[in-house]
């Protein structure tokens, strides 16, 4: 093949976008529900996720974990374990980390596995010519330990609160607002501990070749997971590259490097073969991340028209030491709700229990519930409509900045689900409605997340035979990158999406921000819309005109009355372009965020205290829908995660070390098919956003789970007339109130 | 020792040196057939869902060398990209997975579970244990051994009760 003709198109996103070009295009593929080109191979097992295509002679690695909270390990049974069938190697090395990178780090976490900082901690590593053999000898390893185990803070009542200055704020005076306020609440709420749960357990498989290391893995952030493992292993990230073709889940688990990366890359850096490391389940419950539990204090007051005067929110999370990630619980609060005195508090307590990271939504997830939850109390007190309540306390503009919303659909959201829900049967009196044993509840939640956006670059090719070939680094964890961008290339060039290739999972490949902070699909999408852009403006030249008289579609390039095959046009070329969108002003001036409003009808027995949602439907503005049927389904897998989080969470650690004492997926309950009912789901698909990016699309991936377990806690206290405050509402709390 | 197993029809001599190796290890590292999943090594989440002599089992609870003789169908019997079956063509269409993961153990147990339905076995949900019918309930409830994360449970069910509803067509 010749070699292609390069095009560049970099965008920096300072302006509100004016083209809404791909409205403009004539393909008719964008934001329709394709299939996921994908599909076929993930539906016959041929997709390869990390833990496959293992290289010849591949060993297998299993990680030492401490037995202990706090201390330092002194020795370990090496010499023993080296003596047991297939052992190659055991490896104790500084190099080895802590816990996973943070989400976007770009340089290694805390090294160093000697000292220990929570139970469970990786220690040492074992590796075998088998896997059975290194499981064995890593559960025969015996460390010695200087244990200082009793002053390991454990509890969060034990624990120092951390409060950060950048992390408070206030206005207006709240104390004097809830004194003289018509209603007003002021509860307590808590969250507990929870785990990301992908079904995919973390996985690595390490070989290095001349100097450079490859690295299968199971990764969100593809460029800077390659930093942070460059920077642990002490080599140029040139010498490093990661392969995530198919991920099985993330939800923020697999944003950072973990133990699996760092520790397959250094025993096969040692042993001079490849190695193999898929953590077992227990080892991904309490060696990745979990998210923070929280308590969460929220005061609101209205007056006797049911407008808010104050809204405060407090939340207390935690993390290990020297973490910079805290949970943003109050993120969405400071522009959700109206009320002109506020005040916000973030206070942050050190634990020895595995590391909080981000787990979907971090923020919104848990904070968007207690204040919507709260809201719904506060419209109790007040004698209003809970839908009616919401309505009257949109803010017209971010009431914390003054700054207006890029877009605010709200209102909207809540309206047109209202009605979709059939609302008005919602039983007036809590505690009123009953079928035999079972108590019947009607909830609503806002549903919100803010919008970001991700320096991004990606490249398209247009081959002479009039295909195209999209490439970037970023990953598609089931969030339906490789449908989206796919489709995005097609509408920009006009082909059917057949003829477009969509290769991602590389870091070799151009940069994107990757998955994470649902910022991916527009952060990557935008690239690739520039790149394409890029090949229109070359071929607008080439038919001597314009690009906004071009027209591209089925594969054939049309300009005022002429029309000519796209390959004829390309001529036996090959056309390259890089696209790059680069965050920039567009977004200091407005507030962004995605909306969205759910509601829920729950059924409570009263002989057993078990919830069963009935129902659950949601309304969602998120700019352009990419993908109406991934984009859906995203929503789904939000939703039912709220469920889970509503009713079943909870990580349970042990009071005396901090251990997970529900480790498996037996004992943390997450959401089983019979849990769920049928869902409905409606996207605003006229929606758009200038200010997000230039596709005017928003996040999409977090979003509905930002505030489910709100509207299913709003619909239980409709059912029995008494609020729960503490999540998840599982059988025990809920007899206890019903006596 | 040597294990005979027929793997999707295909009979393969295994030397099993280690009593210990499941059948899902065996199958995804000395046979190489990845499309079979690990999700928990425990018995837990149904990722690892295979069929045996006709009735589906989880492989990581099984020790290869139990299944001397044994027919087993995974992921790669059912269906290839190019030719896929009517089942895993409906998960596309309905959009019964995103990240893939738990996919083939959803197709391996929804596959197992229609002809349970057909032989009439009966389930938690069967009200009357005589004819169980191809109700949403009895899907969701029969599925319910498959963990899917990503939860796209009910486009799952829209899945199988479709095929599954062609196919009583079909019958009748
Ligand atoms: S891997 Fe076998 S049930 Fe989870
Ligand atoms: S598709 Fe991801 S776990 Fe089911």
């Amino acid at each position: 093949m010749p070699e292609p003709i390069e095009l560049k198109l970099d965008h920096r996103m300072d302006l509100p976008d004016q083209e809404d070009l791909l409205d403009r295009m004539a393909q008719g593929v964008i934001s329709t529900p394709m299939d996921r080109p994908e599909g076929p191979l993930k539906v016959s097992g041929t997709a390869s996720y990390a833990d496959e295509d293992h290289p010849p002679g591949t060993a297998y690695g299993w990680f030492v974990r401490a037995n202990i909270a706090k201390g330092w390990v002194t020795g370990l049974n090496t010499k023993e374990l080296q003596t047991m069938p297939g052992v190659l190697a055991v490896i104790r090395d500084d190099r080895m980390i802590r816990n996973p990178a943070q989400g976007g780090d770009a340089k290694s976490p805390h090294q160093g596995p000697a000292e220990i900082f929570y139970k469970g901690q990786p220690i040492a590593l074992v590796v075998a010519e088998t896997f059975e053999q290194a499981r064995d000898a890593g559960l025969a390893a015996r460390a010695e330990y200087k244990d200082s185990s009793h002053k390991a803070v454990i509890l969060p009542a034990q624990a120092k609160y951390e409060e950060p200055r950048s992390k408070q704020s206030s206005q207006g005076n709240l104390d004097r607002a809830m004194k003289k306020a018509a209603f007003s609440v002021d509860v307590e709420y808590d969250t507990p501990s929870m785990s990301h749960a992908a079904m995919e357990p973390h996985a690595a498989v390490a070989w290095w070749e001349d100097g450079r290391l490859t690295l299968r893995g199971s990764y969100q952030m593809l460029n800077s997971n390659a930093q942070e493992l460059a920077d642990a292993l002490g080599v140029s990230v040139k010498k490093v590259r990661i392969l995530s073709r198919y991920v099985g889940g993330g939800f923020g688990s697999k944003l950072g490097i973990g133990h699996e990366g760092v520790g397959a890359a250094i025993a096969a850096q040692k042993l001079g073969r490849p190695v193999a490391i898929a953590l077992h389940r227990r080892q991904v419950f309490e060696a990745t991340h979990r998210r923070s539990e929280t308590r969460q204090r929220v005061r609101l007051c209205c007056d006797a028209d049911g407008h808010l005067t104050g809204i405060g929110h407090e939340a207390w999370v935690s993390n290990l030491p020297g973490e910079d990630f805290s949970e943003p619980v109050t993120q969405a609060t400071s522009f959700t709700w109206a009320g002109e005195n506020r005040e916000i508090g973030h206070y942050i307590g050190r634990l020895n229990l595995t590391g909080a990271g981000s787990m979907r939504a971090p923020g919104e997830a848990v904070g968007v519930p207690v204040t919507d939850a709260a809201m719904d109390e506060l419209s109790e007190a007040a004698g209003i409509d809970p839908v009616e309540f919401r309505l009257r306390n949109i803010p017209e503009t971010d009431p914390s900045t003054g700054k207006p919303f890029s877009s605010n659909r709200l209102a909207d959201c809540i309206r047109i689900g209202a009605e979709r829900f059939g609302w008005s049967e919602r039983p007036k009196v809590p505690g009123s409605r009953r079928e035999g044993e079972w108590l019947i509840g009607f909830g609503m939640s806002a549903i919100i997340r803010v919008n970001m956006l991700g320096d991004s670059t990606a490249r398209v090719t247009l081959r002479p035979d009039g295909t195209a070939l999209v490439e970037t680094d970023m990953t598609d964890i089931g969030t339906g990158s490789y449908s989206v961008l796919t489709q995005i290339a097609a509408e920009m060039l006009g082909l059917p999406p057949e003829r477009v290739t969509t290769v991602l999972g590389d870091s070799d490949l151009p940069p994107s921000i990757g998955s994470g902070g649902s910022r991916g699909a527009a952060s990557s999408g935008s690239s690739v819309m520039l790149a394409a852009r890029a090949l229109r403006g070359k071929l607008a030249e080439r038919m001597g005109c314009d690009e906004e008289e071009l027209t591209l579609k089925d594969g054939t390039v049309i300009a005022g009355n002429r029309q000519r095959d796209l390959a004829d046009v390309l001529a036996g070329d090959s056309l390259q372009g890089t696209g790059t969108i680069r965050k920039g002003k567009a977004e200091d001036g407005h507030r962004q965020s995605s909306w969205g409003a759910e509601f829920c009808e729950v059924a409570v027995s009263s002989v057993t205290g078990e919830v069963h949602v009935r129902r659950l439907s949601g309304v969602f503005a998120a700019g352009r829908i990419l993908n109406a049927k991934t984009a859906r389904s995203q929503c789904m897998g939000g939703m039912i995660f709220g469920i889970g989080q509503a009713l079943h969470e909870e990580v349970f650690h042990d009071a005396r070390d901090g251990s997970f004492m529900n480790r498996d997926l037996a004992e943390y309950h997450v959401p089983v098919n019979l849990d769920v009912p049928h869902m409905d789901i409606e996207l605003l698909m006229d929606d758009r956003d200038p200010f997000a990016n230039p596709m005017q699309a928003k996040g999409i991936g977090e979003l509905a789970l930002c505030g489910t377990a709100g509207a299913i806690v709003n619909a239980i206290a409709n059912a029995t007339g008494h609020r729960f405050r503490s999540f998840p509402v599982t059988l025990d709390k809920v007899l206890e109130k019903l006596g | 020792m040597d294990v005979t197993l027929t793997v999707n029809g295909t009979p393969h001599v295994l030397e099993i040196d280690d009593p210990r190796v499941s059948l899902l290890d065996a199958l995804r590292q000395r046979l190489d057939l990845t499309g079979t999943k690990k999700g928990c090594d425990h018995g837990q989440c149904g990722a690892c869902t295979v069929i045996v002599n006709g009735r589906r089992i989880n492989s990581c609870l099984t020790l290869a060398v139990m299944h001397e003789g044994d027919e087993i169908t995974t992921i790669e019997g059912i269906g290839t990209p190019g030719d896929l079956a009517p089942l895993q063509q409906a998960f596309i269409r309905h959009d019964g997975f995103q990240c893939g993961y738990c996919t083939p153990g959803q197709i391996m147990s929804a596959t197992a579970m229609l002809e349970e339905l057909r032989q009439g076995w009966p389930s938690q949900v069967t009200g009357d244990l005589g004819s169980p019918a191809l109700s949403d309930d009895e899907i969701r409830e029969r599925m319910s051994g498959n963990l899917c994360r990503c939860s796209c449970y009910p486009n799952i069910v829209d899945a199988i009760r479709e095929v599954a509803g062609k196919a009583a067509e079909g019958a009748a």
